[in-house]
C-alpha cells in the first residue's frame, strides 16, 4: 500500500513556544486515520499544517507525493480540511456557498460537486435558506457537505461530528466510512473515544506534542490489557 | 471585590490594548504636526504683509495712500518710476512679498476731478490654497484701510467731488504671478476661489471612497476571522494573490458605486450652495487637457488599490467586527488630512514637513493632480503616479507575504507562545 501522507521528525514552534516536538507517522491510501489526545496536545496544529494552513518549523511532511513545505499550492487541488470551529458565509444560501466552494476546483463538474453536497448536507428545502438562519447542527452538515463534496484524496476532518446529535452524528461516520472505502484517505481528530474506535483502522495518541502510541485500535485495546480505547487513551496520557 | 469594580476591572483589561491605543497616538502625533504647522500660519497671518511701494505722484492724497502703506506694512521696494516694476517685482519676490503697488501719476489729480484713482496691484502668488491667501487678503485690506482714509480726507476738507468717488476713491488693477504665468485682471483671492471651486470635488470623492472601500476590506478580513471562514479559504485550491486582489478589486467596485451615489447628492449639495461657480478657468489657459484627465484618472485608480492594499493589510490585524472598527480609524484620518490640506493650502507652499507628510500619503496625490495638471505641473504628478504605484505594489506583496505565513491565523509569535504556555500550565 502506497502512502498517502508520509510525516517525519516534524516539530512545530510559536514563537519559543514547542508545539509539536518531533512526530513521525504515515498514513496510507484509503485509510481512516485518527490522531487523539488531550486538549493543547498538539492534535489541531498537526492538522492545521497538513491543511496547508501552517508552516513546518523541521522535518518533513509528503502529502500525496507532494512535499508540503514546497508545493502547497499542488497540494490544495486534492485536499480538504474540515476545521473544529468552522463556518461558513453568512450571508450566502446553503446551496451558494457549496457552489462558491466548487467553482474554486478547475478540471471538475461543478454541478455534480454541488449535486453530492445537498446530498451529504441533507438538509432538505433549507439548503435554499441564508446559512445565518442555521442551527449548529445544519451548518456542520453543510461544512461536511463542503469537505466530502470536492471527492479529496485526502479529507482532513478536525472533530467532524461536534455539535451534531447522535443521529446526525452517526449519518456522518457511516458517511466518512462510505467515503474512505471510496479511495479517499481521512485523517481525523477527535475526543469521542467510541466514534474513533468504530471510525479508524489505526490511530496514534498524541500528548505533550509527542505521539505516545500507536496502531489498530484493537491491537491498542488488547496491548493495554484495557476494555476499549478510551481506557488506553486515559492509561497512556496518565502514564 | 463588588460586582461593580469587578465589572470595570475586567471591562480595562479587555479595553487596555495595542490594537485600542496605536491608533490614537497615531492621529495625536498627526494632530501634533499639523497643530506646529497651524501656528506658523497663525503667526504669519499676525505680521504686517510685505510690499514693494512705487508712487509716480507727488500729489497729497497719493502721499497719504503711500503713508498708509508704509505705517501697516513692511515696505522692502520703494520707486518713483513705473520703469522701476521689474526691479521692484523682483526684490518684493526675493523678499517673500506679496505684492508691488504702483500709484500712477495722476492718481491725485484723477480723484479732485470726480474720477476714482487707479491703484495697480501686482501680485505674488505662491500657493493656491486658501490658507495661502492670508498675505493677499493682508494687502487687500491694506487698500480698503487706504480707501478709508482717503474718503475721510475728501470728506473733512469738503472737497468738491461727488459721493460715488467719495465712497470710492480708488479702483485697483490686478494683475497675479502665479507658477510662471501672469494673470491680468486676477488678483490671489479670485484664482484660489476659482481653483478650489473646481478642486472641491475630487478630495471629497477620494476621502469617501477610501473610507467606504477602506471599510469594506478591512471588515471583510474581521469578518473571516470571526465567522471562522479563513481556515476554510485558505486551504481550497486558490492563489493567495487572488484571494488578496480578489477582496481588493471586490470592494473598489463597491466603493466605486457607493461614492457616485453620494456624489450625486454632494454634487447637488454644491451646486445649491453655488461652490461650483460660474466663471470658467479656461478664460485664463486654466483648462483640463484629456491627457490630464487620463492622468487624474489614473492617480485615482492607483491610489484606490494602493489605499485598498493598506486596508488589507490593517485588516490581517483584525480579530473580529469590533476590532475593524478601530482600525478603519487611521485610514480615515489618512484620507482627510491630505483633504484638508489640499482645500486649505498648496502643495508648494506647504513647510517641509508637511511636504513629506503630504506626499507620503498616497490619499494626497490625485488630490493635489488636477490643480498640478493645471499649472502644467507633470513632475508632481508623475512622481506622485510612481510612488502611489510603487507603494501599492510593496504593500500587496506585504499583504501576500502574510498570507503565506503563520501570521494571519496565529497573530504574534511571542503572543501565541504565551496563550499556549498558560494552557499547558493550566492542563497539567
Amino acid at each position: 500500500m502506497t502512502a498517502a501522507v508520509e510525516v517525519t521528525n516534524f516539530v512545530k514552534h510559536y514563537g519559543s513556544f514547542e508545539a509539536v516536538k518531533g512526530i513521525t507517522f504515515s498514513i496510507n491510501e484509503g485509510e481512516i486515520f485518527g490522531l487523539i489526545g488531550p486538549n493543547g496536545a498538539g492534535k489541531t496544529t498537526t492538522l492545521r499544517v497538513l491543511a496547508t494552513l501552517l508552516t513546518i518549523t523541521q522535518g518533513q511532511v509528503t502529502l500525496l507525493g507532494y512535499d508540503l513545505a514546497k508545493q502547497a499550492g499542488d497540494i490544495r487541488k486534492f485536499i480538504s480540511y474540515l476545521p473544529e470551529d468552522a463556518g461558513a458565509y453568512k450571508n450566502l444560501t446553503g446551496r451558494a456557498y457549496l457552489q462558491f466552494i466548487a467553482n474554486f476546483f478547475e478540471d471538475r463538474h461543478h454541478s455534480d460537486m454541488v449535486k453530492k453536497g445537498v446530498t451529504i448536507a441533507n438538509l432538505g428545502a433549507r439548503i435554499d435558506d441564508r446559512v445565518d438562519t442555521y442551527s449548529k447542527g445544519m451548518m456542520r452538515r453543510l461544512l461536511v457537505a463542503r469537505a466530502l463534496m470536492t471527492n479529496p484524496r485526502l479529507a482532513i476532518l478536525d472533530e467532524p461530528t461536534t455539535g451534531l446529535d447522535v443521529l446526525n452524528a452517526q449519518e456522518i461516520r457511516k458517511l466518512i466510512k462510505t467515503t474512505a472505502q471510496q479511495g479517499t484517505t481521512i485523517l481525523l481528530s477527535s475526543h469521542n473515544m467510541l466514534e474513533v474506535e468504530y471510525l479508524c483502522d489505526r490511530i496514534a495518541l498524541i500528548a505533550d506534542g509527542r505521539i505516545v502510541e500507536e496502531g489498530k485500535p484493537a491491537a491498542l485495546i488488547e496491548k493495554h490489557h484495557v476494555r476499549n480505547i478510551e481506557e488506553v487513551f486515559t492509561k497512556v496520557v496518565h502514564a | 471585590m463588588s460586582g461593580l469594580s469587578n465589572i470595570i476591572k475586567k471591562e480595562i483589561k479587555e479595553l487596555l490594548t495595542v490594537q485600542t491605543f496605536l491608533p490614537i497616538i497615531l492621529i495625536a502625533l498627526i494632530f501634533g504636526s499639523m497643530g506646529n504647522s497651524i501656528s506658523g500660519i497663525q503667526k504669519q497671518a499676525s505680521t504686517p504683509p510685505i510690499i514693494g511701494v512705487i508712487n509716480e505722484d507727488n500729489g497729497t492724497l497719493a502721499t497719504m495712500a503711500s503713508t498708509v502703506f508704509h505705517t501697516h506694512s513692511t515696505v522692502v521696494y520703494n520707486g518713483t518710476s513705473i520703469t522701476e516694476k521689474t526691479e521692484g517685482l523682483a526684490t518684493v519676490a526675493g523678499k517673500n512679498g506679496a505684492a508691488l503697488i504702483i500709484i500712477p501719476q495722476n492718481f491725485t489729480f484723477n480723484i479732485q476731478h470726480n474720477h476714482p484713482g487707479s491703484i495697480e496691484v501686482f501680485w505674488i502668488m505662491k500657493g493656491a490654497g486658501l490658507l495661502d491667501a492670508i498675505p493677499s487678503a493682508a494687502v487687500e485690506y491694506l487698500i480698503s484701510t487706504m480707501n478709508a482714509n482717503i474718503s475721510r480726507h475728501l470728506i473733512a476738507s469738503n472737497a468738491s467731488v461727488n459721493a460715488t468717488v467719495v465712497l470710492t476713491p480708488t479702483i485697483r488693477i490686478d494683475s497675479t504671478q502665479f507658477k510662471n504665468r501672469e494673470f491680468d485682471g486676477l488678483s490671489p483671492t479670485t484664482i484660489t476661489s476659482l481653483l478650489s471651486s473646481q478642486s472641491t470635488l475630487i478630495p471629497i470623492v477620494m476621502m469617501m471612497i477610501i473610507i467606504m472601500a477602506g471599510s469594506i476590506v478591512i471588515t471583510s478580513m474581521a469578518l473571516e476571522k470571526e465567522n471562522k471562514t479563513l481556515e476554510t479559504l485558505l486551504t481550497l485550491p486558490v492563489k493567495r494573490t487572488s484571494i488578496v486582489t480578489g477582496k481588493i478589486a471586490a470592494a473598489a467596485i463597491i466603493g466605486l458605486m457607493l461614492a457616485v451615489i453620494y456624489m450625486i447628492g454632494m454634487s447637488y449639495y454644491l451646486a445649491g450652495l453655488g461652490v461650483s461657480g460660474g466663471v470658467s478657468l479656461a478664460t485664463y489657459g486654466l483648462a483640463l487637457t484629456p491627457t490630464d484627465f487620463i492622468l487624474i484618472g489614473l492617480s485615482l485608480f492607483v491610489t484606490l488599490i494602493a489605499g485598498l492594499s493598506l486596508c488589507m493589510l490593517m485588516g490581517t490585524f483584525a480579530k473580529n467586527y469590533k476590532s475593524a472598527q478601530t482600525l478603519t480609524f487611521p485610514i480615515t484620518m489618512l484620507a482627510l488630512i491630505p483633504m484638508f490640506l489640499t482645500m486649505f493650502t498648496d502643495f508648494d507652499t506647504l513647510p517641509p514637513a508637511l511636504q513629506v507628510l503630504t506626499f507620503a500619503i498616497p490619499f494626497s496625490h490625485p488630490m493635489m493632480a488636477p490643480k498640478a495638471l493645471m499649472f502644467h505641473d507633470y513632475t508632481l504628478v508623475a512622481a506622485g503616479l510612481i510612488y502611489v504605484t510603487v507603494f501599492a505594489m510593496i504593500t500587496i506583496s506585504i499583504v501576500v507575504w502574510i498570507f503565506k505565513t503563520d501570521r494571519l491565523l496565529t497573530g504574534s509569535t511571542s503572543k501565541w507562545a504565551k496563550v499556549f504556555s498558560k494552557r499547558k500550565r493550566r492542563m497539567y
